[in-house]
């Protein structure tokens, strides 16, 4: 299966199985503008998958208010460079829906997907990874997939999960990224980072694509430096996986975050500052961001904006010649 | 031929081999229906009608603006006078005595409790309070047509619909002092209430966040087939927010069984309606939304009970959202923070508190009726303001929770890192114990 075929399959298996389950956002109904929900409105009517109008104000909140109902509502935002006007039903009413009720109401059956990241030539509006900003609200949760098992895996956790979820699916991958993927129903923790291969002299941190262009990097770095990268996809952005990356920069004593989004106020900053209060003591270098460049998201000067395998890897260089 | 034979055809020869037979229905149902409802006659010889997909109507061959200064204001709907006479006898509810009497008591009850907690927030004892003066009737009349279970989305001045469900005095109280017995926890200012048991989603500040959200647990009830709908209060000021735009458009477009009540009062804060908008108030952009839409006088609570009866029975049977603007005055000032004799006259504000207030409109139902007089009048006025005072001073004298549950439900269980700020807060606090307030909480060691 490919990355979008993945979500179908994680989305069929939900209606399936819980009947109170809904799909709904713009041009969800006749199968979505990335083929994500393709088939399951014949499958299972169009009271359960259906467009909505096109507001992402409105989709959010009308998914709270399912969710505040008690049945499962997956909404999905159709670029997450459109969340933004969905913002102040994410921040100020999903996230603190539980918290402000006393536990008397909550709308953990919402999950919002949105697809997320660069594709390419999407310029300003097709291109954003907006993570860090959702990272500053207590709960919800925030959540990025490398690839299609993950992609499943984690999107199934997210629906039945109890908290509002957001579910970030980096668009470059859904038809590139062709993994062997269970058929069955299976689900993979929120909030565990995962080590996808150990080193011992550099740690590199990321998530999505971007782990895609660090484990390129951990390849050069070997090869070019003999130098090892202990490789690590954050998977859940909030509440994030301390300790996995404290472990491994415990042992590397050095750390390189790499993501898409811009550097000032991305969540490196986040990761960084907080390993550095863990592991003071066992960093022999200043900790490195590899990130977009504070600038909108450019369209013909992409090359030049990404944080590339190239980028990573003078920055993994600076890291051992410290 | 037939009228509907003839258009059939018609229809047939000119679309024949270019639309599928699903178009070709359409369209002659279309057309039809256009035929059998217009009062317009065909503005042309060749009965030719629009067919874009994006409206229903017919050509016209003069320019005409639509202008809405043209148009004549929606009616407001009463069905009691200030007398306290009702107006036309099929509007009369008739509902017994002992419902009315419960109405007038919920309603002067509410009264007694906004002026007690409004003059604590003067002399500081709670933080904030927001009063329901001269809009009792439209909580009241409100409510007492729902059913019990309907799920209520409100703004935060219907503490009235909490009332008539059942929400003690001790319940109110608890919340605006944030006291170890309130069900909130004591997160939320005063008057952000919510009642699990009694189907009252909590209050929340942001206004008109609550409006798609109503129509999204409509739209849930809908599924469920439980027979009940949701209602959902804002004013008029928060209908001018983008959220208010979709939730209607929500509601009418996947047909959500919602009653959208509006009170309109003539103020959001300092802002009168003449800049808040320039249309036929809130009641005509209902059918703009394609909904069902009704006007009332919110100072009658007859007339809000008979409205939302209907719209519940729509609501229920039609999977259809409803819009009831009801006209009403604010008559206290927005809230605690705010003198609204900075923008507003006190002869106004007069005339609604002594011509024209839904309590006194009431009172005089129920003693042309032969339910009260004087004497219940003195007796009930006495026990309520008893009954609150009870309450308020318990409620000051509670405790508030313990500081751990500032820490507890931002997640439906506590993660690593709340965890661990929670542990460092206690040790901080531990610490530096005597720079808290801790003897006004319950016990943290």
């Amino acid at each position: 299966m490919n990355f979008f075929q993945s979500i179908t399959s994680a989305l069929d298996i939900v209606l399936e199985k819980d009947p109170t389950s809904v799909i709904f956002g713009e041009d969800v109904a006749f199968g979505g503008v990335f083929r994500c929900t393709v088939g399951l409105k014949d499958k299972y009517g169009k009271e359960r998958v259906f467009n909505s109008p096109l507001s992402e104000q409105g989709i959010v909140s009308f998914g709270i208010g399912i969710a505040a109902a008690g049945a499962t509502a997956i909404a999905e935002i159709q670029f997450a460079d459109y969340i933004f006007p969905a913002f102040d039903q994410i921040h100020n009413e999903a996230a603190y829906f539980r918290y402000r009720s006393g536990n008397q109401f909550d709308c953990g059956g919402l999950t919002i997907r949105a697809p997320s990241g660069a594709v390419g030539h999407g310029a300003i509006y097709h291109s954003q990874s907006p993570e860090a900003y959702f990272a500053h609200i207590p709960g919800i949760k925030v959540v990025v997939p490398r690839g299609p098992i993950q992609a499943k895996g984690l999107l199934l956790s997210c629906i039945r999960d109890k908290n509002p979820c957001i579910f970030f699916e980096p668009k470059i991958l859904y038809r590139s990224a062709v993994e062997d993927v269970p058929f069955g129903d299976y689900m993979i923790p929120l909030s565990e980072a995962e080590v996808l291969s150990e080193g011992t002299d550099v740690t590199l941190v990321g998530w999505g694509t971007q782990v895609h262009v660090l484990r390129d990097v951990a390849l050069m770095a070997q090869e070019k430096l003999n130098v090892s990268c202990e490789l690590i996809d954050l998977r859940t952005i909030l509440p994030w996986d301390v300790d996995t990356i404290a472990k491994s920069v415990v042992k590397t004593g050095k750390l390189l975050i790499a993501h898409e989004a811009p550097l000032t106020g991305g969540f490196a900053a986040e990761i960084a500052s907080t390993i550095q209060s863990e592991c003071f003591l066992n960093l022999e270098a200043p900790i490195q961001r590899v990130c977009g460049y504070d600038t909108p998201f450019p369209h013909v000067f992409e090359p030049f904006y990404m944080p590339d395998k190239w980028r990573c890897f003078e920055a993994v260089k600076k890291l051992v010649g410290y | 031929m037939s009228v509907m034979q003839r258009h059939f055809f018609q229809v047939y020869v000119k679309s024949k081999g270019l639309q599928t037979c699903h178009l070709i229905n359409r369209r002659v149902f279309h057309r039809l229906s256009a035929n059998l409802y217009s009062q317009n006659p065909p503005t042309s010889k060749f009965d030719e009608r629009p067919e874009f997909p994006g409206s229903k109507s017919e050509f016209i061959s003069k320019l005409k603006f639509i202008d809405p200064d043209k148009v004549d204001g929606i009616p407001v709907y009463r069905a009691l006078g200030r007398d306290g006479k009702i107006l036309e006898d099929s509007e009369d509810p008739k509902l017994d005595s002992e419902t009315v009497i419960k109405m007038y008591k919920d309603m002067t009850l509410l009264n007694t409790m906004d002026r007690i907690l409004y003059e604590s927030q003067r002399q500081g004892r709670i933080s904030f309070y927001m009063t329901n003066y001269g809009e009792e009737g439209t909580h009241i009349g409100s409510a007492a047509a729902l059913d019990q279970k309907d799920m209520v989305f409100g703004q935060y001045r219907e503490a009235g619909v909490l009332m008539w469900r059942g929400f003690t005095l001790d319940q109110f109280m608890d919340q605006c002092y944030g006291n170890e017995n309130d069900i909130g926890k004591g997160r939320q200012m005063p008057v952000h209430y919510g009642s699990k048991e009694m189907n009252f989603m909590t209050i929340s500040s942001p206004l008109a966040t609550q409006m798609p959200q109503a129509a999204g647990a409509a739209y849930a009830y809908k599924r469920a087939k439980n027979g009940l709908c949701v209602i959902c209060y804002f004013g008029e000021g928060a209908a001018s927010e983008g959220d208010a735009h979709a939730a209607f458009n929500f509601a009418a477009v996947l047909d959500c069984p919602v009653i959208f009540f509006c009170r309109n009062n003539g103020y959001a804060i300092s802002t009168p309606v003449k800049d808040q908008y320039r249309g036929d108030g809130i009641a005509s952009r209902g059918i703009g939304y394609g909904m069902p839409t009704v006007r009332v006088d919110g100072n009658d609570v007859f007339a809000v009970y008979n409205a939302v009866k209907s719209a519940r029975d729509m609501c229920v049977a039609q999977n259809r959202p409803v819009l009831i603007e009801a006209m009403t005055y604010r008559i206290g000032h927005h809230s605690t923070s705010d003198d609204s004799s900075a923008y507003r006259s006190v002869d106004e504000v007069s005339y609604w508190d002594k011509q024209d207030n839904p309590i006194s409109r009431l009172r005089n139902y129920m003693t042309n009726n032969n339910f009260w007089d004087e004497e219940k009048e003195k007796a009930w006025k006495l026990k309520a303001r008893k009954l609150v005072m009870k309450s308020f001073a318990e409620a000051e004298n509670r405790k508030r929770p313990n500081p751990e549950e500032m820490f507890n439900d931002v997640y439906d269980i506590l993660p690593k890192h709340l965890e661990e700020q929670k542990n460092e807060m206690k040790a901080h606090v531990k610490q530096y114990k005597e720079n808290y307030p801790l003897e006004h909480y319950d016990k943290l060691f």
